[in-house]
């Protein structure tokens, strides 16, 4: 049962956002897609500077199974990378709440309102 | 796609312990019990056990036994000179081609055991059949799907396979490798899917629970498709359907070795056109040399021409990507070549298999 923190935002693609104090976002993927994929090995991550539409795919996380694309849930410019996570990738599956991927300062804070709560998101993995 | 998955004596197990499952050949099966690279190290490191009930055991018994399966199969069971012998073989159509890879056991001139894979199973019985009824021989075959089997691999599995089944413990202590030994309706081999020792056992689907729990009372861990597939590859072992298929003859696929052609006066289906067919690839392995996963089909450029990956995935043993790769003859192990790795050409080392043996790295 994937465990789902109240204080975060997700994209229906399976991304985490986190709102900081200064108005940037933080970013990860759920429990639910590291379950899905498995034992990770590899994380291709954003450079800083770059920067990325809303629904852009702008990382890769490899798993023993397959090659996911993560996809930037709002627009905005790269701000940081997880170069701790490159190194230990299999630290998104034992906390992919823990494990932030890269950090976004978004173009406009408005499109945050369009990213699914916990319920939500809850809702759209059910079956 | 319709039809609802099969399901293995094992399958409740599966689901106590938290697998996630995947339809595997028609089958519902364990991918893994949490962390497949974690059941990976162990079963190099301590032991392991796969439920392998979706894969058949076949009885094949009579008088015309063994004329039958050397005329049926590539390898030559002549080879198989003592009790409970076995040997890999195998099974071609006319053109050469592979319908299938087995384990064969000589319990007697006249009683055999074949152990052949789940997607295949039914085409192999329909295969064998005809092949009986055009041969007229007399031989029976049975499929044994009262059967469940487990493997149990890795250098602490004969000691704790001993010690959760002492029934079994002075009979499976005393297999060599490459051995099988029936008693009463189970049957112990000393064989193996993942380049450690261990042993694969047969027994009556009602005992097989029981056997489970026991074995994972002794601290056997649980391991699913997904190590077992990691383990092969680093073991350099092929996987029907990805490796070879009806499409490719044996010499194409690394298994030269397979087919034996000594005796000039054995017949077997698929030799003529062997002989028609000589080599025209190789089959070696690939180890990555930049950051990603090598999967199957992924195009490769060598200075000899181009080929591709059959089956790959990422060592956990050797943290790195590994594949097979269906090569021109000219490429020779050592060399630099380039793979198209999701659009991106990446530098690979050409290897001979297996990338593991014994637990230690070979490359």
């Amino acid at each position: 049962m994937s465990k789902l923190p109240d204080n975060l935002k997700y994209a229906a693609s399976h991304e985490w956002v986190r709102s900081e104090a200064d108005g940037t976002l933080t970013i990860g993927i759920t429990d639910h897609a590291q379950e899905a994929l498995g034992d990770v090995v590899f994380l291709e991550l954003p450079e800083v500077g770059r920067k990325v539409a809303t629904g852009e795919s702008c990382a890769v996380i490899e798993s023993v199974k397959a090659a996911s694309d993560i996809y930037a849930p709002v627009s905005g410019e790269i701000i940081a990378n997880n170069s701790d996570a490159v190194d230990a990738p299999e630290s998104v599956n034992s906390d992919a709440y823990a494990t932030w991927l890269f950090k976004i300062r978004p173009d406009d804070p408005a499109q945050l309102g369009k990213l699914m709560d916990a319920a939500g998101y809850s809702a759209s993995i059910a079956e | 796609m319709n039809a609802p998955a099969r399901l293995t004596p094992l399958h409740e197990q599966h689901l106590a312990a938290g697998a996630r499952m995947v339809n595997f050949a028609g089958w519902d099966m364990p991918v893994n019990y949490g962390s497949q690279i974690a059941e990976h190290h162990a079963v190099r490191r301590q032991a392991g056990m796969f439920d392998v009930s979706h894969m058949l055991a076949l009885d094949l018994t009579g008088t015309d036994a063994t004329p039958f399966l050397r005329g049926l199969l590539a390898n030559d069971v002549a080879r198989l000179r003592q009790p409970g012998k076995a040997l890999y073989s195998c099974m071609l159509n006319k053109n050469g081609g592979v319908i299938d890879d087995l384990i064969i056991y000589r319990l007697a001139d006249d009683d055999y055991r074949l152990v052949v894979n789940a997607g295949t199973a039914d085409k192999d019985l329909v295969w064998i059949r005809g092949h009986i009824a055009t041969t007229g021989a007399n031989v029976t075959l049975q499929g044994r799907r009262d059967l469940a089997m487990i493997a149990i691999q890795g250098p602490q599995a004969r000691e704790l396979f001993g010690a959760a089944l002492p029934q079994l413990r002075e009979a499976s202590a005393a297999l060599a490798p490459f051995f099988g030994i029936r008693l009463g309706e189970t049957f112990i081999g000393r064989t193996g899917y993942t380049g450690e020792d261990g042993l694969e056992l047969a027994l009556p689907a009602t005992e097989a629970s029981a056997a489970w729990q026991a074995l994972a009372a002794t601290g056997v861990a649980p391991c699913g498709l997904g190590a077992r597939d990691t383990l092969r590859l680093e073991a350099g072992m092929n996987l029907y359907g990805q490796d070879m298929d009806e499409s490719v003859t044996p010499l194409d696929s690394g298994l030269a070795w397979t087919v034996d052609l000594r005796d000039e006066a054995r017949s077997f289906v698929g030799r003529d056109a062997l002989a028609l067919k000589p080599a025209t690839k190789r089959l070696l392995g690939l180890v990555l040399e930049a950051p990603g996963v090598l999967r199957a089909h992924m195009p490769i450029h060598t200075a000899a021409g181009d080929g591709e990956t059959t089956s790959g995935s990422f060592s956990p043993s050797l943290e790195k990507a590994i594949a097979f790769a269906r090569l021109p003859l000219e490429v020779e192990p050592g060399e630099q070549v380039s793979v198209d790795v999701r659009g991106k050409p990446l530098p690979a080392r050409v290897v001979k298999l297996p990338f593991v043996r014994n637990g230690a790295a070979q490359i």
